[in-house]
C-alpha cells in the first residue's frame, strides 16, 4: 500500500537513471537524513551519541570502503584495519607537521595515503585470487600494525607509543580533543559519511560499478570486453582504501581521541569484514545494517537491563550479549545468505506488490 | 527499430567479390607436446557468415581464442583488417572491433541484462572518476549516450522484458542472447560465435538463427561461428572451413563441404 510504485512512468532516461526511480524510496531517505540530522542530535544523551551513533556511523563507513573492493569487485581482504591505522596515523602526522591545515583538508589528505598503501598491497591481487589473496592482504594487516609500533616517526617519539588528538577547531568551534563536544563531533563524521556514501552510490552505480562488477563476476569476460583488469582492481583497492583510510582517521579523531597500534589490530578487521558480510555484500545500504546489528545492538543489550530495572551481574550479561548477537547473526545467515541489504530489498519487493503474492 | 537499419547496408546477394577483413596464414599452435592447431590458413571475407565445424577436439575453439588474441599461436601470420602481426592480444581485439560470445555462457551474473550489455561498451566510455562521482553532468550525459544504443540492441533483440533481471536468474536460451547483445554493444566488425545454439531447443534455434541472419544483413556485421548443428550451419553459412585434429580437411560452400569425401569420414569415421 505504501509502496506503490503503479502510476509512476519514465519517459526519460534521465528519469529512470535517477538516484531513486521509485518515489518511496526518496521519501524513506528523506526521514532517515531528518532523523540522523534533527531527531537524534536533539534527543540523544552523551552517551547515545559516544557509545551508539558515531561508532555506527564510522564502522559503516570502514564496512564501506571494504565492500567497494569485496562486495564489488571481488577481491577479499583482511588487512581493512591496517589500512585504517594508515589513514590515522597520515591524519595524525598532518595535523602535526602542519597544525595550520584545516582538518578537513588533513583528512581528505590521508585518504590518500592509504589509498596508496593500498594500491601498493593490491599489486598481488594482479597475479592471485580469493583465499591466496586473503592472505596476502593478512600479511599487510601485519606488516603495518608491526610498523605502526615500530617506527617511532610516527607517534612524534612519544614515551607512550600511542597517538593523542589534539584540541583543534573547524571554523572556531572545537571539534576535536577532549573539549570538543560529542554533537559537534557526530556532525561532523555525519556530514563525512553522508558524502561519501552518495559518492560511493554514483561511483558503483556508473561505469566503474560496472568494470568492478563485471571483474568479480568473471573476469576472463571482462578482459575480453575491453575491461583493463589491472586497472580495474587497481582503482577498486585504491577507492576502498582511501575510504577506509577516512574511516580510521575518524575512529581516532573524532570518537576515541587516541590510539594505540593494537588498535589496529586483526579483530577489527575481522568486525569489518562480518559487517560488510552481514550487511550484504555489493550493496551501500547493507553497510548501515549491518553496523546497527553488530556495534549499535550490543550497547543496546548491555543497558537494556538497567533500563527495565533488572539486575543482572555485568559480567553474565556481556555473556549472554555475545549469544545473543552470535544467534542473531546465525539466523540472519540461514535466513538470506546474501545478508541483510537483500533482505530489506526482498520486503520492498513484497511491499510494493502487496497484498497480491505475485 | 529502423534506427539501426540503413538501406544501404542491405547488400544483399553480391556476397562473391568481398574483400578480406581477416586472413589467417599457416598458424600453428601447442600447448606442451599436444598440438591443438596445425598449420591451418584460411580468411573471412568481409560481410559472411562463415562457419567452422569439426568434430569434437578439433581444434574449434582454439581457433577463436587464437583469433581473438586469448591464445598466442607458435606460429603463423593473422591479418586483420588490413593490418597482420604474428598473434592478437585480447584488448587490441576488442579495440579493432572484434567481439565474440562463448561455449559456456559468460556472462556477469550478479549484474542485470542492462548492466550487462553496458559493459559491452566498456571502452568507449571515458569520464574519469571525479566526474563519476559527481554523476550528473557530464558522467550522465554520457551514460545516458550509450544507454540509448544499448536500448536499440535491446530492441532488436526483442529482451526488453528483462532489462532488469540479473541475469543469472535468466533461462539458458536468454542468457545466450543476453550475450550476443553484450557482444553487440561493442559494434564489431568482426563477430565470433562460439556455439550460439548448443543445448536450445528448435524455437530457441530458430530465433537465434533469425538474429544472426538479422545481425549479418542490417548491421553488415561479419560472423565466424562454431556450430554442431549440421541443419543450422548449413542454412545459415556463406562458406564453411571444417578442422580435424588441428588440420583443415575442407573449406567451401556448405554443398561442397557436404560431399567433400574427407569430411565425411571426419565425422563418420572410416573402417579399417
Amino acid at each position: 500500500m505504501l509502496y506503490r510504485t503503479s502510476g509512476q512512468f519514465k519517459t526519460t532516461y534521465e528519469s529512470d537513471q535517477a538516484l531513486f526511480p521509485v518515489k518511496q524510496d526518496a521519501l524513506l531517505l528523506g526521514v532517515i537524513l531528518l532523523a540522523a540530522y534533527v531527531v537524534f542530535p536533539l534527543t540523544a544523551s552523551e552517551f547515545t551519541f559516544k557509545a551508539l551513533l558515531v561508532p555506527v556511523l564510522i564502522y559503516s563507513l570502514a564496512a564501506m570502503g571494504l565492500n567497494i573492493l569485496t562486495g564489488y569487485a571481488g577481491q577479499l581482504s583482511l588487512g581493512t584495519a591496517g589500512f585504517m591505522g594508515v589513514g590515522a596515523y597520515a591524519c595524525y602526522k598532518l595535523t602535526t607537521i602542519f597544525p595550520e591545515m584545516n582538518v578537513v583538508v588533513a583528512l581528505a589528505l590521508s585518504g590518500f595515503f592509504s589509498a596508496a598503501v593500498g594500491v601498493a598491497f593490491g599489486l598481488p591481487s594482479l597475479r592471485i585470487k580469493g583465499f591466496y589473496l586473503a592472505i596476502a592482504t593478512l600479511a599487510s594487516q601485519f606488516f603495518l600494525v608491526w610498523l605502526f609500533e615500530k617506527w617511532a616517526w610516527l607517534y612524534n617519539y612519544n614515551a607512550s607509543g600511542a597517538i593523542e588528538v589534539r584540541t583543534m577547531e573547524f571554523f572556531g568551534i572545537v571539534i576535536t580533543g577532549p573539549t570538543a563536544t560529542p554533537v559537534t563531533q557526530y556532525y561532523f563524521v555525519l556530514a563525512v559519511v553522508t558524502i561519501i556514501a552518495f559518492a560511493m552510490i554514483n561511483l558503483t552505480r556508473g561505469r566503474y560499478g560496472r568494470m568492478w562488477k563485471a571483474v568479480r563476476d568473471m573476469d576472463i569476460a571482462a578482459e575480453l570486453v575491453g575491461i583493463n583488469l589491472m586497472r580495474a582492481k587497481l582503482t577498486a583497492f585504491a577507492v576502498s582504501s582511501y575510504v577506509v583510510g577516512i574511516a580510521g582517521a575518524l575512529l581516532v579523531f573524532f570518537w576515541k581521541g587516541a590510539a594505540e597500534p593494537n588498535l589496529f589490530d586483526i579483530p577489527l578487521s575481522f568486525q569489518i569484514l562480518f559487517i560488510a558480510i552481514i550487511g550484504g555484500l555489493g550493496s551501500i545500504i547493507g553497510n548501515f545494517l549491518g553496523a546497527i546489528l553488530l556495534v549499535a545492538l550490543p550497547v543496546i543489550l548491555n543497558v537494556l537491563p538497567d533500563t527495565l530495572g533488572l539486575t543482572i551481574n555485568s559480567a553474565t550479561m556481556e555473556h549472554v550479549n555475545d549469544m545473543i548477537v552470535g544467534a542473531l547473526i546465525i539466523t540472519f545467515l540461514i535466513v538470506e545468505p546474501h545478508g541483510l541489504a537483500r533482505f530489506w530489498a526482498l520486503i520492498r519487493e513484497k511491499l510494493i506488490i502487496w497484498p497480491y503474492p505475485h | 527499430m529502423n534506427v539501426l537499419v540503413s538501406p544501404e547496408d542491405k547488400t544483399g546477394t553480391q556476397r562473391k567479390e568481398r574483400e578480406v577483413l581477416l586472413d589467417l596464414e599457416n598458424v600453428s599452435l601447442s600447448f606442451g607436446g599436444v598440438k591443438a592447431i596445425t598449420n591451418i590458413s584460411f580468411d573471412i571475407q568481409r560481410g559472411e557468415i562463415r562457419a567452422i565445424i569439426g568434430p569434437n577436439g578439433a581444434g574449434k575453439t582454439s581457433m577463436l581464442n587464437v583469433i581473438n588474441g586469448f591464445y598466442q599461436p607458435q606460429q603463423g601470420r593473422i591479418t586483420f583488417n588490413g593490418k597482420t602481426r604474428r598473434a592478437m592480444k585480447p584488448h587490441l581485439a576488442v579495440s579493432q572491433g572484434i567481439a565474440r560470445t562463448f561455449q559456456n555462457v559468460a556472462l556477469f551474473k550478479g549484474m542485470s541484462t542492462l548492466d550487462n550489455i553496458m559493459a559491452g561498451r566498456a571502452t568507449r566510455m571515458h569520464r574519469n572518476m571525479f566526474w563519476q562521482i559527481l554523476y550528473y553532468g557530464p558522467a550522465r550525459a554520457e551514460e545516458i549516450e550509450h544507454r540509448k544504443k544499448v536500448e536499440e540492441i535491446i530492441d532488436f533483440l526483442e529482451i526488453q522484458h528483462i532489462r532488469r533481471t540479473p541475469v543469472g536468474k535468466l533461462p539458458y536460451g536468454l542468457q545466450k542472447r543476453v550475450e550476443l547483445a553484450r557482444a553487440l554493444a561493442m559494434e564489431p566488425e568482426l563477430l565470433l560465435l562460439d556455439e550460439p545454439m548448443a543445448g536450445m531447443n528448435l524455437e530457441e534455434k530458430e530465433d537465434m538463427s533469425r538474429f544472426i541472419l538479422d545481425v549479418n544483413d542490417q548491421l553488415g556485421t561479419t560472423i565466424a561461428l562454431i556450430e554442431h548443428d549440421m541443419g543450422v550451419v548449413m542454412d545459415l553459412s556463406d562458406r564453411v572451413v571444417v578442422l580435424d585434429y588441428g588440420r583443415k580437411i575442407a573449406d567451401g560452400a556448405p554443398e561442397e563441404v557436404q560431399n567433400n569425401q574427407e569430411v565425411i569420414d571426419a565425422y563418420l569415421g572410416v573402417s579399417h
